[in-house]
């Protein structure tokens, strides 16, 4: 959470933005540096050490992957692995690039890959983001240039997770110097090489000019890239528009509407892969209440104005989603029952349930008050009176899983993963976070998630999400938008994987 | 005196175990660490495993004093978020924070006292209204406010000062008045009160009645006892600037020892927050002592009693 969220302060930054206009932007391209700014840390040079989306960001600059995922396609492509084939449901091989070489000259082969999937999934490298890395058994050298990987158990998202955040590291370098000498001076085979970090403050990157060619990632078009991090929104403003940074995201709705229009910027609006969503326990994991009941899951879903909280709260770019899960990923069915905004409706409905003068519960929230507030308010207006617990994510995740939570309003990201596997399959499959205790959905789920049939896989989960609907388990609410502010020299495109590909941007 | 400041330091380390005491059970009672390290798309097998690897699942009171008697070896543990000595964390952004909270003093200090002075030979006069004003919108305006409003104006419209980071001395002036401003009305009322009680009194009619100048009147005799509590005052608004203004360091992106507390403080980052407990309850110890060797200094009657 940061300092813009709060609504007073929101109010001084429309203000502040309104002023702001009266600058003019000046872009750094004659010097070809890019500076942008990050309202967070990179907290650590090591992916492995970290969850955060900061940390994956710098990630894919200094690394490299074994599959690349085209950002706009969603395509796999070469990367350091060339080709690959499923032996079976649980064995990958892949091939792997020769003549790749490491920022420090040190070639690349399959040494390196085998040694970072085997130590970066054992107990030993204390890996933050687990669920990236504990569906590997093992990787086995074959060949040189080729490697086979166990896996515990089918898991068709592997590829995914093989393209994103699992960053090849060098073998020979990361053991000489161990994580403090890593952190320090970190080396990859990506198109940037981190050359000077000031905690805190900033992380230069300059191009690798032995980037190998011949992959899905093309060569590094700007010079050097600067990472400024600035926690505040408004101050990130100031310096975009005084051409301190060139290149902001995350901007608030009130702030966009004043930048919009300003010459020498671009202002962009892309839906990202994340969605909101009420959950609601079904199951009574914590005792009965009202939610256990239907026809009261289906009142609070025609009860909420959707629609209106889209158009006047999120920014532009969002869509309303019919499903449990982000409508690009791979299996998520959009034919599914639905809840038009019908207060009367939802009146009738908590009437049959036997709660015609509505009933009092817990919502619990961690973020996007404002968006809370809304839907409390159209809560109040069929009668349910819904008291705001607002707290941290661990806690209401905890609140979640110890059935202590009635209803939550959450968001997810998927990991950036384009696949239900990484979105339904999370929620209705039985674990800890599964309040609704569907033995149906779960079993449709695992049926999908084990096969590596596209067929088997997307009729599995269409049945799974069309359950999951009808039940209203959760009110599916909207995707969210990210607005980027960049200078008008900046060939950048936003894509949804909420990754901000600065290794793939140039200048006009 | 000895005896006195043996009291002072005894009581100053037994609030600074209870400080520590009561923030590592406030902090993990907030949320499971776990959960936060483990990230959004953790299943619950990957937090119980996070919770072991990284000695969680021990019982509080034993991480505790775990924690404890590291601490009392120098070894202030290791941040779980970045990885690193919670000590080089300190260090390394401790510097900033002093150099801010410095100039803010300086600046709060240099704006104060003398208006207070002004406004207590004066009472009533356009300057202790002027005076007054500035006082009533210190208070009244909030910190952020201030800043963006400094933003605004040197750094976007007239372009005179950055406005964010820390490159060079410049890069500090706008934190320093910003942070400053706010601790300048409470000084400049007491130096005010303090010089206007002063004046009146015996020893400086007499000095007067002696055909002292005014100057010296004023320096020597008056200042010097007015400023007793205003030190005592200053050395409490310097604990709060050291203390690292959140918001501040936050809009001017300054890497100080606030924001290092609030991000972690977000995050269940709570070896860090422990660190930052403890360093700033050491800290307060010390100015509070620097405060009462500086008026004893200033005033022989402390000394004596």
């Amino acid at each position: 959470m940061t300092i813009q969220r709060d609504p007073t302060l929101r109010a001084a930054a429309a203000i502040l933005a309104a002023g702001l206009a009266a600058g003019t932007a000046a872009a750094d391209k004659a010097s070809d540096t890019l500076t942008v700014a990050l309202d967070m840390e990179v907290e650590t040079m090591n992916p492995y050490q970290s969850t955060s989306r900061m940390s994956l960001i710098a990630s894919k600059m200094m690394f490299d992957t074994l599959v690349w995922r085209d950002p706009k396609t969603g395509e796999f492509a070469p990367m350091l692995a060339t080709e690959w084939e499923w032996v079976d449901a649980t064995t990958l091989d892949m091939r792997l690039r020769e003549g790749v070489t490491f920022q420090n000259g040190e070639p690349f082969d399959a040494e390196d890959a085998a040694f970072t999937l085997n130590f970066f999934s054992g107990p030993e490298a204390k890996t933050k983001g687990q669920s990236s890395v504990d569906w590997i058994e093992s990787a086995e050298i074959l060949e040189p240039f080729k490697i086979r990987i166990h896996l515990k158990a089918p898991f068709p998202a592997a590829l995914e997770f093989l393209a994103s955040p699992i960053a090849i590291f060098p073998k020979d370098y990361f053991e000489k110097v161990g994580f403090e000498g890593f952190e320090t001076a970190p080396i990859g085979s990506g198109p940037y090489q981190a050359t000077e970090i000031v905690k805190g403050e900033t992380i230069t990157f300059v191009a690798n000019p032995n980037y190998f060619t011949g992959g899905a990632r093309p060569a590094p078009k700007i010079g050097k890239i600067v990472f400024r991090t600035i926690p505040d929104l408004n101050t990130q403003l100031a310096e975009l528009m005084t051409g301190g940074v060139e290149w902001a995201w995350r901007i608030g709705k009130d702030e966009a509407e004043g930048l919009r229009g300003m010459p020498g910027l671009t202002v962009a609006d892309a839906e990202t892969m994340r969605i909101g969503y009420l959950t609601m326990n079904a199951a009574g994991t914590g005792g009965e209440t009202p939610f256990t009941n239907l026809k009261v899951r289906q009142a609070v879903s025609h009860a909420i104005n959707r629609q209106a909280i889209v158009d006047n709260l999120v920014p532009p770019g969002a869509r309303l989603i019919p499903s449990a899960c982000f409508p690009d990923q791979f299996g998520c069915e959009q034919d599914v029952a639905t809840y038009d905004y019908d207060p009367e409706k939802a009146k009738a409905l908590l009437a049959e349930a036997g709660y015609p003068d509505g009933f009092e519960f817990t919502f619990d929230v961690y973020r996007d008050r404002p968006y809370a507030e809304a839907i409390i308010g159209d809560l109040a207006k069929v009668g349910i009176k819904a008291n705001l617990n607002f707290a941290k994510y661990a806690t209401v995740r905890d609140a979640l899983r110890s059935g202590g939570s009635q209803v939550a309003f959450l968001t997810w990201g998927s990991n950036s993963i384009g696949d239900v596997s990484a979105s339904t399959s999370n929620f209705f499959k039985g674990s800890a976070d599964d309040t609704y205790k569907d033995a149906e959905v779960a079993a449709w789920l695992t049926e999908g998630d084990a096969s590596v049939d596209p067929a088997v896989r997307k009729a599995a989960y269409s049945k799974a999400l069309k359950k999951i609907a009808a039940e209203a388990y959760w009110v599916p609410l909207w995707t969210y938008p990210y607005t980027y502010a960049f200078s008008e020299e900046l060939d950048f495109t936003p894509t949804s994987d909420e990754l901000p590909h600065f290794a793939l941007t140039g200048w006009k | 005196m000895l005896g006195f400041l043996v009291r002072r330091l005894a009581l100053a380390v037994l609030v600074a175990f209870t400080v520590s005491a009561v923030s590592f059970v406030l902090l993990r009672a907030s949320g499971d660490v776990a959960v936060a390290i483990a990230g959004e798309s953790a299943t619950e097998a990957d937090i119980a495993a996070i919770r072991h690897q990284y000695g969680l699942d021990r019982p509080l009171a034993i991480q505790y004093f775990d924690w404890l008697g590291n601490a009392l070896s120098g070894d202030l543990g290791r941040s779980i978020f970045f990885n690193t000595p919670v000590s080089d964390l300190i260090s390394e952004r401790l510097p900033v924070t002093v150099a801010v909270g410095a100039l803010a003093l300086l600046f709060a200090v240099t704006l104060s006292v003398p208006l207070g002075v002004a406004a207590a030979l004066r009472p009533n006069s356009p300057i202790d209204h002027l005076a007054m004003w500035l006082a009533v919108l210190g208070q009244a305006m909030p910190s952020f406010w201030f800043a963006l409003l400094l933003v605004l104006v040197l750094g976007v419209w007239w372009r005179l000062l950055p406005i964010s980071g820390t490159g060079t001395f410049a890069h500090y002036i706008m934190p320093a008045i910003a942070l400053g401003y706010y601790a300048t009305p409470a000084i400049m009322r007491l130096t005010r009160a303090g010089m206007i009680e002063v004046l009146q009194s015996d020893y400086i009619r007499t000095a007067r009645a002696k055909g002292l100048g005014t100057g010296r009147i004023l320096f020597k005799h008056a200042l010097r006892n007015a400023a007793i509590p205003v030190v005592a005052l200053a050395a409490v608004q310097f604990g709060f600037m050291l203390s690292g203004s959140i918001v501040i360091e936050s809009i001017f992106a300054l890497p100080g020892v606030g924001h290092l507390a609030w991000i972690s403080l977000q995050r269940s980052d709570f070896t860090v927050v422990q660190g930052i407990v403890l360093m700033l309850a050491v800290i307060y110890i010390c100015l509070a002592v620097v405060a009462d060797l500086f008026n004893a200094w200033l005033d022989p009657r402390i000394r004596v009693s």
